[in-house]
């Protein structure tokens, strides 16, 4: 079979498989939100609503009809791509995804450069001079780096980087001066200060950047450090680097060209499954820094008992990690033919 | 009567020493790390058993003899740690912490073996629809990021069950359940085809007491190590959700994930006491219990363990070099 018959093939299979599970995660969803004790709401107009309001806003959301029409209307309004309204402030969860998602995606952006820069750096180097003080240095970092939650270390950069040297802003995605001029086309404030050309605002936008995405890239570097410390390990063991000295290549060479560039291989698959921890760290970093993604919206909606707004924003989080995982397995699929077989 | 039970007792007696055996041939790094992670885990474990006693104040005591504690007074000769914005004493809030996050952690991980090793037993002895059936289910939960998850069923729980404890080791628990249930299944699978079980199937033994006698035993080996690194994630876990409000509520007992959470208001005004001990006891509590983790893990996975083997002089120079069983 060809190359690209058996991609194909691949391919399609793996579609396949993701539409049982996008189902079973919609319904999960919507199981948890529903077997919830208590009327979802008036526990979002805070308890005090009258009876009236509360049933007529019910009859206009439909928490009065039968659970499974509420589950089929659900259902067919995901499909159509309406993941919802949310009841305390009435904005469509389709306008958050758009602008506060963008906030989230500019952060995990740069927070993924710093992790992979960090674990690569440390890792590589780990692995390369095994049980030397360096890897035991490494190690120990990864560990340390691993046990510290991103809202303490976020805490700490807060205390040193903002207060103490006066360096950087210690909350907030841009100054709001900045933020009042700024055109907006992607929503991303690093790319819209970028399209304008305002590099004042841009040199802003990065200042308020540098303490959040650092801090979650430490703390998700911690991950990569351990995986490419074995991997190059691993590698190093292998016949062909053997091989490649027995050729008399130089040791150099037979590391950086032979041994890391197979050794980071699998981190793409890891990258991929790191997402949902990232995300997660994501919802800790935004509400530390104060930054407007949809982590810090979900923790609003969450003490605003927004059961409407919560429900969509989890939706949007569970699709976003399957979606990952799919283009993951066909960037492993295309690198790795063993893995269509 | 009594020689079958002898006989019990010292099949006991063997399994406990092949168990134990690698943790006291462990050598070098996983020796260290192994220990150090003892030695951590186990002041936090007494942290939390003695705190009445070791705890100057309580969790939520804000005054003493009818007179108030300064408010965010910095650490001093009364309150070694500093004071909250409450008045409450950062370090008897530290003490009374470890016993929060020990009962949580401890809850969440009973629960996560209670129902995911029996799940994942059957699921893969039996397979069938029931088996896939899981499986799909598990995945989809694996699909939520884990701390997400933890979220929205505390969130979920709070306005219900009355304590904050259990709401926060059920929250927990769920994320771990579908880890417990993959590895438990997949090594069953692989279990089911060996050959002493199909022996016992030959003999005609139900498939209760294979799964009880012939697998279980074989299959809970990784259990411990998955458990105690899942217990330094829990403990993460359970201090994220402090962090947002949920879990453990303020009015129910001392949690360190709350208390950084109250901290980074604090910090604004260069206030540091109130979030860098909370903070350092959660790195050092999660640092313990991963090198616990992790050298288990390097001691018992005979793929990873290293072990010396002695070298025997037959008089002539070997020309085998010392050998090393290492690595994934």
């Amino acid at each position: 079979m060809n190359q690209g018959s058996s991609l194909k093939r691949y391919a399609i299979t793996r579609l396949a498989l993701v539409v049982p599970m996008v189902f079973i995660l919609l319904t999960l969803v919507f199981l948890l939100m529903r077997v919830a004790p208590g009327n979802p709401v008036s526990a979002s107009l805070g308890g005090h609503a009258p009876p009236a309001v509360i049933k007529a806003i019910s009859h206009q959301l439909g928490y009065d009809k039968p659970v499974y029409v509420q589950y089929g209307h659900y259902l067919g309004q995901i499909i159509r791509g309406n993941f919802g309204t949310t009841i305390s402030d009435r904005r469509s969860v389709g306008s958050i995804i758009l602008v506060n998602g963008a906030a989230t995606l500019e952060l995990t952006f740069f927070a993924m450069i710093v992790a992979i820069f960090v674990g690569m750096l440390i890792g590589l180097l780990s692995g390369r001079y095994r049980d030397s003080p360096l890897d035991t240095g490494g190690r120990l970092f990864g560990i340390i780096v691993y046990a510290t939650p991103v809202f303490f270390l976020g805490l700490l950069a807060q205390l040193v980087f903002g207060i103490w040297l006066g360096w950087l802003p210690i909350s907030d995605q841009a100054s709001p001066i900045t933020q009042a001029l700024l055109q907006t086309h992607t929503n991303i404030f690093f790319l819209d200060a970028i399209i304008d050309g305002n590099w004042s605002a841009l040199w802003d936008i990065t200042q308020h950047l540098i303490l959040p995405a650092t801090t979650l890239g430490i703390v998700y570097g911690g991950v990569f450090i351990r995986l490419i410390r074995v991997n190059v390990i691993r590698t190093m063991k292998e016949d062909y680097i053997e091989a490649a000295r027995a050729r008399g290549i130089n040791e150099r060479s037979v590391v950086y060209h032979h041994a890391f560039r197979n050794a980071l291989v699998p981190v793409i698959t890891v990258v991929g499954l790191q997402l949902a921890l990232l995300l997660g760290g994501a919802i800790l970093t935004e509400t530390t820094f104060n930054w407007p993604g949809l982590g810090h919206e979900l923790y609003i909606y969450l003490q605003n008992r927004d059961y409407a707004a919560v429900q969509g924003i989890v939706v949007v989080f569970a699709l976003v990690v399957v979606a990952a995982s799919i283009v993951i397995d066909f960037a492993n699929a295309f690198i790795d033919p063993r893995v269509r077989y | 009567m009594a020689a079958t039970a002898s006989v019990r007792l010292q099949r006991r007696t063997v399994g406990m020493r092949r168990a134990l055996g690698p943790i006291a041939e462990a050598r070098g790094m996983a020796r260290t790390m192994l220990w150090t992670g003892v030695g951590v885990t186990l002041v936090f474990v007494l942290m939390a058993i003695f705190a009445p006693i070791i705890s100057p104040y309580g969790f939520d005591q804000y005054q003493s003899g009818g007179h108030r504690f300064a408010q965010l007074a910095r650490p001093s000769h009364a309150h070694l740690f500093g004071t909250t914005v409450q008045s409450t004493d950062v370090l008897s809030r530290i003490v009374w912490g470890a016993q929060t996050e020990l009962e949580v952690v401890g809850l969440a991980l009973a629960f996560g073996l209670v129902v995911g090793v029996p799940l994942g037993l059957i699921a893969g002895y039996f397979g069938g629809p029931f088996d896939r059936g899981t499986v799909l289910f598990m995945d989809a939960m694996f699909a939520f990021p884990p701390l997400l998850l933890a979220i929205v069923i505390a969130f979920l729980l709070g306005s219900s069950v009355n304590s904050g404890v259990l709401v926060a080791a059920i929250a927990i628990t769920i994320t771990y359940i579908p880890q417990y249930f993959r590895v438990v299944r997949n090594h069953v699978i692989s279990v089911r085809e060996e050959p002493y079980v199909e022996a016992a199937r030959a003999l005609g033994a139900k498939p209760f007491t294979i799964l009880r006698r012939y697998v279980f035993f074989n299959v809970v080996q990784n259990v411990p190590v998955i458990a105690t690194l899942n217990a330094a994630d829990a403990v993460l876990t359970l201090t994220a959700l402090g962090f947002l409000g949920y879990g453990v509520q303020p009015t129910q007992g001392a949690e360190w994930g709350y208390d950084v959470s109250r901290a980074v208001s604090d910090a604004a005004s260069g206030i540091w006491w109130t979030g860098l001990f909370p903070g350092i006891a959660i790195v050092l509590l999660v640092t313990g219990l991963t090198l616990l983790g992790e050298g288990l893990n390097e001691t018992i996975n005979p793929v990873l363990r290293r072990r010396s083997i002695r070298k025997v002089d037959f008089g002539a120079p070997s020309l085998e070099p010392e050998t090393e069983i290492l690595d994934p």
